[in-house]
């Protein structure tokens, strides 16, 4: 079976050969089976932002090896192999919310009337269906990003990959979405790459957690979870639950201060980097 | 957008009675202090002269309106072409846009005076070309800006789709730039006729709005020459009324959009 994501070897360096030259992810080394879903979790500067868009082919490795559904990035994202969603729902204001979520099938050149059941049929996986006339304005950030999930995966993409994708919604709404996009991936059987600051989002989202320490990126730690289908509540207050929380905390709390101090030490990198550029 | 009778009442009225009791004032203020025609004519007298002189009034609103429309229309044309030119090669642009932007701060229907020259001073070439001119500047500016300033995430996204450059264009900038296109029109469409009023005091046939203004004044005709002035203001307000209207139709969804803070 065809892993759905391969990375080998893969360093990025942004402004490379220049006084400022960053090392945003270096020898970074993963592979995704289809029907998992997998975080990537670190504190914000980490890369793991910049891994997801390498994945994306929105950037291009500097060294290495990205494939995804076993062809290289580039040719996964002109075939449109993989949906994407961000922190914003980045809708078109002036589309209505149907044709937002047509908007992937309009560039793929489907015809009128398939691209509208389509849509609608988004809309009715992610409970918008009565909202397909209302313009991105007129809902609320919920269910903006309920539009932009249902967009993402409108052309039926064997991935999905998000950018904390709920890191600007309430923690109510956000569990709601949690369980709603674990329904959602569960119905499509899609693939999930999904980028987090939150640990209990990880935890609960994920058959594995890849934790990526900064300054320069690399994969620390990968943690299975393994806690069954999830039940909201009763996942939530389970001791496993728990468990795994404060297992994925301390593998981020171990980057965050005696071996990041090592690696400074180790590779003689400044600890003094800008902030802020893991981002782009 | 569904105001109830009493909210439109609320939005109207104010203005309303405003410009009624500024009226009354001016009437009272004339006859208080006596004002002189030549200084200050009551508001009733200008209105006499304007129910006089309506047929005059609607012939120079004709000419003026016309050279006002076609240099609007024609500069609106010409402001989008060059905003697409721009908007593709940015070198371009930074050239272009400071100097666009300079340009527009000077006066520069003075340059009527010119055109006058150029062509024959009969035609009403040299004003409908100042119209183009000063409209060109507007559209130019805010299109360019409508094109360029789209949302990082909305780029990516397009990227993640494969879409090429001319579908980032149809389907992101080009809507995106609409309500600026808007926003253009709605300041071109006054400073048009504006541009056109003014384009006749440098001469030329003595026929629209404008110099009928001046030649109103050289005569001592006060009341007529503001009589005038309210033809003027009115062609104004149509001018904007259309331009407003235009976009209500033209914006998916009605102007609910246009009416959020900018995000």
């Amino acid at each position: 079976m065809t892993a759905a994501v391969e990375i080998h070897d893969v360093s990025k360096v942004f402004n490379a050969g220049r006084p400022n030259a960053v090392h945003a992810l270096v020898d970074m080394d993963l592979t995704i089976e289809p029907g998992e879903f997998v975080s990537l979790i670190g504190p914000s500067g980490c890369g793991k932002s910049t891994a997801l868009r390498l994945i994306a082919n929105l950037l291009e490795p500097t060294s290495g090896q990205v494939l995804v559904n076993g062809k290289p990035a580039r040719k996964a994202r002109l075939d449109q192999d993989y949906g994407m969603a961000f922190q914003q729902a980045g809708l078109f204001d002036w589309r209505n919310v149907a044709k937002n979520v047509e908007l992937p099938l309009e560039l793929k050149g489907w015809d009128k009337v398939k691209r509208r059941t389509r849509a609608l049929e988004m809309l009715d996986l992610v409970k918008l269906g009565d909202f397909a006339d209302h313009f991105p304005w007129q809902l609320s950030g919920g269910m903006q990003q309920r539009v932009a999930i249902g967009r993402a995966l409108a052309a039926h993409p064997p991935l999905l990959l998000m950018d904390e994708p709920f890191g600007a919604l309430d923690e109510m709404t956000r569990e709601h979405m949690q369980a709603e996009l674990l329904r959602i991936c569960g119905e499509t059987s899609t693939t999930v790459v999904f980028v987090t600051h939150s640990i209990p989002e990880a935890v609960y989202l994920s058959t594995r957690v890849v934790v990526i320490s900064p300054r320069p990126g690399r994969i620390t730690d990968v943690i299975e979870v393994d806690l069954g289908p999830r039940r909201g509540l009763e996942t939530r207050e389970a001791v496993a639950f728990f468990k795994k929380i404060t297992e994925v905390r301390e593998a981020l709390r171990g980057i965050d201060t005696s071996d990041l101090a090592a690696i400074e030490t180790a590779d003689g990198a400044p600890s003094n980097l800008p902030a802020g550029v893991e981002d782009r | 957008m569904n105001r109830s009778p009493r909210a439109l009442a609320l939005l109207v009225l104010p203005p309303v009675v405003f410009g009624i009791g500024f009226l009354a004032l001016w009437e009272a203020a004339v006859n208080v202090f006596d004002f002189q025609p030549y200084f200050l004519p009551a508001p009733s007298s200008i209105w006499q002269q304007f129910l006089q002189n309506t047929a005059l009034i609607w012939d120079a609103s004709k000419v003026s309106g016309t050279n006002a429309l076609v240099g609007l229309l024609a500069g609106t044309v010409l402001g989008i072409a060059l905003s697409f030119v721009l908007g593709r090669f940015r070198v371009l642009n930074e050239l272009v846009t400071p100097l666009a932007i300079a340009l527009n701060a000077v006066p520069i229907f003075v340059l009527v005076a010119v055109f006058n020259n150029m062509f024959s001073i009969t035609s009403e070439v040299p004003r409908r070309l100042m119209v183009t001119l000063v409209v060109d500047f507007i559209v130019l500016v805010n299109v360019t800006r409508g094109l360029r300033e789209v949302g990082a995430i909305q780029l990516e996204l397009m990227r993640s789709y494969a879409a090429s450059e001319v579908a980032i264009l149809r389907k992101v900038r080009v809507p995106n730039a609409a309500p600026y296109l808007f926003t253009a029109l709605k300041i071109a469409a006054p400073a048009a006729v504006i541009t056109a009023f003014v384009s006749e005091y440098f001469g030329g046939s003595q026929n629209g709005l404008g110099s009928r203004i001046v030649s109103s004044i050289a005569i001592s005709k006060n009341a007529a020459a503001w009589a005038y002035v309210l033809g003027a203001c009115l062609v104004g307000l149509a001018f904007y009324v259309t331009a407003v209207s235009l976009e209500r139709v033209a914006t998916p969804g009605g102007v609910g959009r246009t009416d959020r803070d900018g995000a």
